[in-house]
């Protein structure tokens, strides 16, 4: 969706993060990323690598790690894992849900050096 | 200030001093003023030919001797946390003042714009006021002044969504009046804007009946993050074969909880449930 943006947010995040530890620079930094956070991975890679520039994180390596996506269905009125925004409920084929898990993204932890 | 970086209005490149914007269209390597720092949020952009930075030099990347040993530090934050801590804000702001604030949101050419006139004229002398959001002009803030509602525009430049601090600080500056109306309307996208909270009590999604009923599943994030979805241009729907039915089922489907109302701002229909609905959530701020 607006990927530069949230590479905007990670880079002062890590500013802040750095001037709070004294480090100089990040190695790895993970995400973590929910299915129905709607970031386009590939995006965040490209804009992660122009915006940390002249960061502590420049040249650091992404990780980003999946979280499932978490609905809860209306018919059933249970808490489900689904696999896609319009898939049906997997106990009982009901399609009306609504997610309550999923839209999660965070940085999780960096190495830092 | 130049619109893509937002830094000063001059810079020096190539060995000249040209206004920002220039180098940025020109694609000169240029250095920044030494006075410029970086919004919280700045606006987004990548540009061919970009080859300079946008932020203070700081201490970042370099190593330093004697610090090589890897760490790890655990963060547990998100990203967009500083943007959710200044809509908080806003949101304590409002709520004090028992304000109603409600972020429109849409595709282009819904209309938005068009309704919030038709709102305002209806609302007679309840205090109101109007953040505009787009990427240029201010055509719509002129439209929502010409009926005497007071009004400012945000231009996001390439920006595709306001962010809490552009609307605190279009907050700070319009002043809404105690027990008010706050109409924010986002920059037209069916997209990036359901995923900035601005500190609203509501998102109300508008849905012109011509888009075609598959929009909800298309774009099910904004119609899942919205309290209200308004079906507009329902006149036009003999004309459009559409099934209003099918927008409402679809609707339902990707929030089971979200309220709809079929409304024409041309023939008046819709309007009056529309200003019900107005006026019952701003007496719940009371």
């Amino acid at each position: 969706m607006h990927e530069m943006s949230l590479a905007e947010g990670i880079r002062s995040i890590v500013q802040d993060q750095a001037a709070k530890h004294g480090f100089s620079r990040v190695t790895v930094l993970r995400l973590e990323i929910g299915r129905f956070a709607g970031v386009e991975k590939p995006a965040l890679d490209f804009a992660f690598d122009v915006v940390m520039r002249g960061s502590p994180a420049e040249g650091a390596r992404l990780e980003m790690i999946d979280l499932a996506g978490q609905a809860l269905c209306f018919d059933c009125m249970k808490t489900v894992e689904i696999a896609d925004r319009l898939a049906p409920c997997p106990l009982c084929g009901g399609g009306k849900l609504i997610p309550n898990g999923g839209d999660e993204m965070r940085i999780k932890d960096m190495e830092v050096a | 200030m130049c619109t893509v970086c937002g830094c000063s209005d001059t810079v020096t490149a190539d060995g000249r001093v040209i206004s920002h914007d220039e180098a940025h269209r020109l694609g000169l390597p240029h250095s920044h003023a030494p006075a410029f720092q970086p919004a919280p949020l700045p606006f987004p952009h990548v540009q061919a030919g970009h080859d300079h930075h946008h932020y203070g030099q700081g201490a970042a990347g370099v190593s330093v001797p004697g610090l090589t040993q890897a760490r790890l530090i655990e963060v547990e934050t998100s990203i967009l946390a500083k943007n959710d801590a200044l809509a908080q804000g806003n949101r304590r702001v409002l709520d004090a003042l028992g304000v109603l604030a409600l972020n429109l949101v849409s595709s282009p050419g819904s209309g938005k714009t068009t309704l919030l006139c038709k709102t305002i004229e209806a609302l007679g002398d309840a205090p109101l006021a109007v953040i505009e959001g787009d990427q240029q002009t201010s055509a719509d803030a002129d439209r929502i002044r010409a009926t005497g509602a007071r009004a400012i525009q945000i231009n996001t430049g390439k920006g595709c969504h306001l962010d809490a601090q552009m609307v605190g600080a279009a907050i700070d500056d319009l002043r809404p009046r105690p027990q008010s109306f706050l109409f924010i309307e986002n920059v037209g996208n069916l997209v990036c804007p359901a995923g900035f909270d601005l500190g609203e009590d509501a998102k109300v999604a508008i849905l012109s009946v011509t888009e075609g009923e598959d929009k909800p599943l298309k774009y099910p994030d904004m119609f899942t993050a919205s309290r209200l979805a308004i079906l507009t241009k329902t006149d036009l729907a003999p004309h459009c074969d559409v099934d209003l039915e099918l927008y409402e089922a679809n609707l339902r489907r990707v929030n089971p909880g979200i309220e709809i109302l079929r409304l024409s701002t041309r023939t008046g229909d819709g309007m009056a449930a529309w200003l019900d609905w107005l006026r019952a959530r701003l007496a719940e701020k009371a």
